[in-house]
């Protein structure tokens, strides 16, 4: 089978990283430790285990940081090389039409450790102690160990049924692939512990971004949305999907102070949002977080951080509180506790998620879309994934596009 | 030899280009045959003798008022209001008009043995001068007399400590004024007219007001209301000034007004040419002209802006006179018509017209897009008497850079404005639902209180200046602006002025007739 493999390669992760840098995100592909090859399917690794083949395949974020060589060495450890990356995929079950979507964290359930450590015991896969461990190979997620496979190929990838979901009729595979973000924005805007009094700024509108306004509008419903989307059609997205004001990120600080009517005092304001949700995780829009919540108010990081280089000082002052939220697993929903993914497949549907994939790309043009999902929002996009749909496994076609120059 | 009167010139094919405005430079267009220009009369004579027409004027007042000397006693409390950075435009080159208008007023008091004297800048929610500006105002004689001893105040229209409410009008409005202006035993108003709006009653009801006060005619229902807002008889912002203005004086508070006319002189000799017709330039008009465009097309924004703010104005007082309120204004209005007013026949499908650099709230500052709009759409516009030049539906043309850029220490509000509210409508009538959360927005009354910022809710205002044009036309398109902030605005984008009229040919059919508003210097139309 085709697939794309990362391997364990110093030289080419520096290159990639230099390439990523002067040309721009997505640009390390071509050469990076990342290329096409022909590898073997992945063994199923025990009972309870299934083939997974990919119809869609998201590139996400932390794919691109990868690619790109900018993904923190806090990983090292839970990865293991060769890998085939992947992680949002929505695929057909073994050799049925079954259409699946998978959970990718590699829980302890699945890595066949028993007792499961704490956070699995609660239905916290995302929390999972044990992703190193186990009789698979580390990784955190399908697609980044190399026992399992990922979406990022034609012959698929394996799955315990325990990361299975099954994908109603009424979404279409577009919205299917949006599952997997979805889930982690879900787990994001809910452990951000919003209620119906708190206004809420979210920085950045990509596809997480997007997927967290969507989450929280379905799910949380916050007094007041602010949402900060630097291009045009992020604005008109943000709009749609539920945020009350949708403005230039360089604008969002303003709009909070406007909205809480805070005062300004050593560019803090001395109000601001309850909660800021960081789907960038950059030094600038940590700090910009921090600005703008109010004392004693929660900033979530949603987006992957890497290292930053940021002033801590108002956050001690203030006693702002700073979480991850990484993954998915188990939600308190109005007092019921839910799968995420079941959370995320009924926001996914309300809110017509698939609308947010963009572009789709045959696996061996990987170059060009990895390079349109680094510049997804200059150029009008969002969401890019692989298109494996069995008629395009063995040929390359043209991608095909939504919106404007995607 | 007296000034020339205004001019309609008819646009043939011997006619040279037209100077448009363009915000920190200029254009020249080639409007098309059969269009209008009108050409403002030119500028009145100066006073021969400014001092003794001062002089006279404050012994010998206008209406019911007792010569200002005879006001005058030792003990009581007197202010002296005056008006703000706002006018005129551009400031003035030194003395300004306020130093020797208030020099003169001084020394009767003193003269009087009067010790309790205090000065305020009327600035209602204009932004706080800076001490320079006071400076340029006063002079330093005064500034250096009264401000080190916390004499020289400006007007906050937010300190409750500082207002009075002195009663409801005959139609319900709030008149809330500055507390030691109304509790004076006299409060003399400097007053500096360039256009028929300023002035009157105006003067303390709206430039020692608070905004519970100013709310009653700062909307758009006033504006819509007031056509144009130039013309008293048909001004519903003038009708409830002069209903707050009658309740002041009925309250028990004094008011000697004195009203000055400035000539519209308005540029120095190296720009002398913006303000000549344009077939009569001379080789060094031309000259001028070229040098300065090719300057300022290598000169940065920021740069150019500066140059053009360090401008001063070569006015001259042409006129002076004090007494009961609206004896003088009635004369001050006289002036005014007598020096700006052209008579033109009949509307035109397309209004025309370039924007300069500066406008009443951007001394010193940028000239933001909602600015433009307000220059455009409320200043120009309404600068008619009987009906608008451009016909209902009709299209305006304007001519400005609109660059997407504010002062974020003068106009704070107005970039929340322009990024929350605008881009919610453009509507005047609609926006009002947001007015309140800006105008009790804590920060903003903190940045206008203690900053130089414009009050919270000035954007507002702004817009509302521009409701009466924007029910009026069928289209704004500006040339030459930033697209995305003229889109913002509610209007079309355009790159030349012959794009523009091809666009207005969508509402005005293929061939309109076209008016083009020259400026400057200022010019008034009696629309026949």
């Amino acid at each position: 089978m085709k697939a794309l493999v990362f391997e364990r390669n110093l030289a080419r992760f520096a290159a990639s990283r230099v390439a990523s840098a002067f040309g721009g995100s997505g640009r390390g592909a071509g050469v990076g430790p990342l290329r096409l090859t022909d590898v073997d399917p992945p063994d199923l690794p025990g009972p309870r285990w299934h083939r997974v083949h990919p119809l869609l395949a998201g590139i996400c974020g932390s794919d691109l940081s990868t690619v790109d060589g900018r993904s923190s060495r806090y990983f090292e450890d839970v990865v293991s090389f060769p890998f085939v990356p992947g992680h949002e995929v929505v695929g057909t079950l073994d050799d049925t039409d079954t259409r699946v979507v998978i959970e990718p964290v590699l829980g302890c359930v699945a890595r066949g450790i028993v007792p499961p450590c704490a956070a699995c015991a609660e239905g916290r896969t995302g929390g999972c102690e044990r992703v190193a461990f186990g009789h698979l190979a580390p990784g955190l997620q399908i697609g980044f160990c190399s026992d399992t496979g990922g979406g990022w190929s034609t012959g698929g990838l394996v799955a315990h049924e325990a990361q299975l979901h099954r994908v109603p009729e009424a979404l279409s595979d577009d919205d299917a692939v949006m599952v997997e973000p979805t889930a982690c924005a879900v787990h994001g805007a809910l452990a951000a512990g919003v209620d119906a009094t708190h206004t809420v700024a979210v920085l950045g509108a990509g596809t997480l971004g997007l997927c967290t306004v969507a989450a929280l509008a379905q799910v949380s419903r916050p007094g007041a949305l602010l949402v900060g989307a630097k291009y045009a059609h992020q604005r008109q997205l943000a709009e749609e999907l539920g945020a009350d004001v949708v403005v230039d990120p360089d604008q969002l600080v303003r709009a909070v102070r406007s909205r809480s009517r805070s005062l300004e005092a050593s560019g803090t304001l001395t109000g601001g949002a309850d909660v800021v949700i960081d789907c960038v995780g950059s030094d600038e829009s940590l700090a910009q977080s921090l600005s703008m919540v109010r004392p004693r108010g929660r900033v979530v990081l949603v987006g992957m951080p890497g290292r930053v280089n940021v002033d801590l000082a108002s956050l001690w002052h203030r006693e702002v509180a700073v979480a991850g939220a990484y993954a998915y697993g188990t939600e308190d929903v109005d007092g019921l506790l839910r799968r995420t993914f079941d959370v995320a497949m009924e926001v996914v549907a309300a809110k017509g998620l698939g609308r947010l994939v963009s572009a789709r790309y045959p696996l061996d043009r990987f170059e060009e879309a990895l390079a349109h999902a680094g510049a997804a929002g200059r150029r009008g996009a969002v969401k890019v994934v692989f298109d494996l749909h069995a008629r395009d496994r063995h040929r390359a076609t043209s991608p095909v596009t939504k919106g404007p120059d995607a | 030899m007296s000034p020339r009167p205004g001019f309609v010139l008819e646009v043939d094919r011997s006619t040279p280009s037209t100077l448009f405005w363009h915000g920190e430079g200029y254009r020249l267009e080639k409007l098309p045959v059969g269009s209008r220009v009108l050409y403002a009369p030119e500028p009145v004579d100066a006073l021969p003798d400014p001092m003794g027409s001062i002089r006279r004027a404050l012994d010998e007042p206008l209406g019911d008022a007792a010569p200002l000397r005879s006001q005058l006693r030792a003990g009581m409390q007197l202010t002296i209001a005056f008006d703000d950075i706002s006018l005129p435009l551009p400031p003035m080159r030194g003395p300004d008009i306020r130093q020797l208008v208030i020099e003169q007023v001084l020394e009767l008091a003193a003269e009087a043995g009067v010790d309790d004297v205090v000065l305020i800048a009327a600035l209602a929610l204009h932004r706080r001068m800076t001490d320079a500006e006071l400076r340029h105002a006063l002079g330093n004689r005064i500034f250096d007399a009264f401000a080190p001893h916390g004499l020289l105040w400006q007007h906050d229209a937010e300190d409750p400590e500082q207002l009075v409410h002195l009663g409801l009008t005959d139609q319900g409005e709030d008149v809330e004024i500055n507390k030691r202006a109304a509790t004076s035993d006299l409060l003399v108003y400097v007053n500096i007219n360039l256009v028929a709006m300023d002035g009157g009653h105006k003067s303390v009801a709206t430039g020692l007001a608070s905004y519970k006060s100013l709310r009653h005619h700062h909307n758009a229902h006033t504006m819509t209301q007031s056509k144009s807002f130039m013309d008293q008889h048909r001004s519903e912002l003038h009708s409830s000034n002069w209903r707050m203005g009658r309740l002041i004086a009925a309250s028990g508070v004094k008011v000697f007004q004195i009203e000055t006319n400035l000539n519209t002189d308005t540029f120095p000799e190296q720009f002398r040419f913006l303000q000549r017709r344009e077939w009569e330039w001379t080789a060094r008009d031309r000259a001028a002209f070229l040098a300065s465009s090719k300057a300022l097309q290598a000169t940065p924004d920021r740069v150019a802006r500066s140059i053009f703010h360090s401008i001063r104005a070569p006015h001259k007082m042409s006129a002076v006179q004090a007494g009961e309120v609206e004896a003088v204004h009635a004369r001050t209005t006289e002036n005014v018509y007598a020096q700006q007013l052209l008579e033109v026949e009949g509307q035109s499908d397309i209004l025309t017209m370039g924007l300069p650099y500066i406008c009443p709230y951007n001394v010193n500052s940028i000239m933001n897009p909602i600015l433009v709009a307000c220059l455009g759409l409320g200043y120009f516009f309404n600068m008619y008497r009987g009906q608008p030049l451009v016909r209902a539906g009709g299209v305006v043309i304007m001519s400005h850079p609109t660059p997407w850029a504010f002062h974020p220490g003068h106009h704070p509000s107005y970039i929340d404005f322009f990024e929350q509210v605008l881009a919610e409508t453009t509507d005047p009538a609609e926006i009002g639902k947001y007015e309140e959360s800006f105008a009790t927005d804590p920060w903003y009354i903190h940045l206008y209180r203690t900053g130089n910022a414009y009050h919270g809710v000035h954007p507002f205002y702004m817009w509302y200046w521009c409701a009466h044009a924007l029910e009026h036309v069928g289209a704004v398109i500006i040339v030459g602006g930033d697209r995305a902030a003229v889109r913002r605005l509610g209007f079309k984008p355009a790159t030349t002025m012959a794009d523009a009229l091809e666009m207005a040919s969508d509402t005005v059919g293929r061939d309109p007739t076209i008016t083009h508003l020259h400026s400057p210097p200022l010019l008034m139309s009696d629309v026949r």
